[in-house]
């Protein structure tokens, strides 16, 4: 007889450890083989702060004393939060789940939990890489000056990434397949958009608009990356706004996340 | 006493109202190809899918190699290696990578090299699994199954969709798994296929064992032709599964699967 059909073994020590790795390794990929979404995500606000700082000329009286490109700065971080967390996340797991890739994992002994996990951490590094870089070009190309209060500003990017990421999942918790999921995240990423002043910028909004753009997530997380870019420590309501939907997004997400 | 591959007592599994398995009694022995038979909806499924950890039963016992594969699933999950129905990958994820990915599941798993020149994959091993085609897609779920080394590999609909060289390759390939000691439970519409494969075959009608025993026993139990030469497991198969005998009748005595081998 030859050889079984199994042989030879290859061992690997630390199996579940490298499991996760390999995970994260192929979602990276995976994300960047999809280069329209990541165009959209990462690129678009790129193009976008070109544009705002082309036009930009000096501090505005109307946008709250900033410039138009200092502005922008933190919309155009959370329209990179939004999109890979709305948009991203939930269109791929949604299509995992459809397609049994979810059922398929939760047959190994590593589990569809961790390709979870391995989606959340490629969609933060993603996110967070083009946060930096939107940061750094708003600051080498255009005069906007680094984040003055740097604590309350990367308390405020994790705070909005969990507010995202745990709305993305529940997107992908309710939506019945890939493509729903991703109607859905476009339907959700409008109207928190137009809060966060994509369209008008919080200080050209009528007052109410703003008081009701404070308690959205988005509204929220532009009006405390504003603050903490300008050296201020950012409002304890806005980063309870933030916290809050985290909380309840992650626990729904949770309790009605479907493998199959 | 030796442990079976897999030990099943009165499982029950319900979705909704619907009973999809009502106390199916089976069990594995270890080394064997055993076949799950039956019409659609009979059940077969939920029961392999509850035998792999993927659903937890509702009433009844389920062991593979002693382990409950839903509370200890992890040791479970190394040990039974699964093909299933209706489960894709990422369409932009290689052969290779996918194989790749799964490997670094298990602590001690097969060569993806040397499985996919086994599968005759090594060509396909840069394509993309949307380009693949019904029967490469099969073939990558059957290396995917096998590549931690299972000592209990369950093929769910394994041939369906596949032409006849492929099928009779898949078969080849079942045969050289029993031959190296692995256990090979085989869920299958096909009667001839099990006939071909399968050392005992399970019956399954209504959530629950409607006969079992080895594929001559059927055909004999069956009465179709008392001289057995020209039944086969097919005509057996209808004749247990839809004809006018209780489920009673059937699974008495020696019918029950406990020892037959």
């Amino acid at each position: 007889m030859s050889a079984t059909v199994l042989d030879p073994v290859s061992a690997r020590p630390s199996a579940r450890r490298s499991a996760f790795g390999a995970l994260v390794r192929t979602e990276a990929r995976l994300l960047v083989r999809e280069v329209i979404p990541l165009l959209w995500g990462a690129g678009f606000p790129m193009i976008l702060l070109g544009i705002m700082g082309a036009f930009s000329h000096g501090p505005d009286k109307s946008l709250g004393g900033f410039s138009l490109v200092a502005a922008y700065e933190p919309i155009l971080i959370a329209f990179t939060m939004a999109t890979f967390a709305l948009q991203g996340l939930p269109t791929v797991l949604a299509g995992y789940r459809e397609r049994g890739i979810l059922r398929r994992l939760n047959a190994t002994p590593v589990g569809a939990g961790r390709l979870l996990g391995a989606q959340l951490t490629v969609n933060v590094a993603v996110s967070l890489t083009a946060t930096i870089g939107i940061v750094v070009v708003g600051d080498a190309a255009f005069g906007v000056p680094l984040p003055g209060q740097l604590a309350g500003f990367l308390l405020t990017l994790v705070l909005t990434a969990g507010a995202m990421l745990s709305l993305g999942l529940l997107v992908a918790s309710l939506a019945r397949n890939g493509r729903v999921a991703g109607a859905v995240g476009a339907m959700l990423f409008l109207p928190l958009m137009f809060f966060a002043g994509l369209w008008t910028p919080q200080a050209t909004m009528p007052a109410a608009l703003r008081r009701v753009g404070d308690y959205t997530p988005l509204g929220a997380a532009v009006s405390a990356l504003q603050h903490s870019m300008s050296g201020q420590w950012p409002s304890a309501a806005g980063l309870a706004v933030l916290a809050g939907y985290s909380v309840v997004f992650g626990l729904l997400a949770w309790r009605l996340f479907r493998w199959e | 006493m030796t442990t079976n591959a897999l030990e099943i007592t009165g499982l029950r599994k319900r979705y909704g109202g619907k009973m999809a398995v009502d106390g199916l009694s089976l069990s594995v022995s270890e080394g064997e190809i055993f076949g799950i038979l039956g019409p659609n909806g009979a059940g077969k499924t939920t029961t392999v899918e509850c035998a792999e950890g993927l659903r937890r039963p509702d009433g009844g016992t389920v062991r593979v190699f002693g382990i409950d594969p839903y509370r200890d699933r992890r040791e479970a999950r190394t040990l039974v290696g699964a093909q299933l129905q209706e489960s894709e990958l990422q369409d932009k994820l290689t052969v290779a990578e996918a194989l790749g990915l799964y490997a670094s599941f298990y602590p001690r798993h097969a060569d993806p090299e040397a499985l996919l020149h086994r599968l005759g994959l090594t060509e396909k091993r840069n394509t993309r699994y949307r380009k693949l085609s019904g029967g490469q897609k099969q073939r990558l779920s059957i290396a995917l199954a096998l590549v931690g080394r299972p000592r209990l590999v369950v093929f769910d609909e394994l041939t369906t969709g596949l032409d006849p060289a492929a099928r009779r390759e898949s078969w080849r390939l079942v045969e050289e798994l029993r031959d190296d000691g692995i256990t090979v439970l085989l869920v299958t519409h096909y009667a001839d296929e099990a006939e071909r494969l399968c050392d005992r075959v399970a019956l399954v009608r209504a959530g629950r064992i409607a006969a079992s025993g080895r594929p001559d026993e059927l055909i004999e139990r069956a009465g179709l032709d008392p001289a057995g030469r020209y039944a086969t497991l097919d005509d057996a198969v209808v004749a247990l599964t839809t004809s006018q005998l209780t489920t009673g009748q059937l699974t008495t005595g020696q019918l029950s699967t406990g020892d037959a081998a």
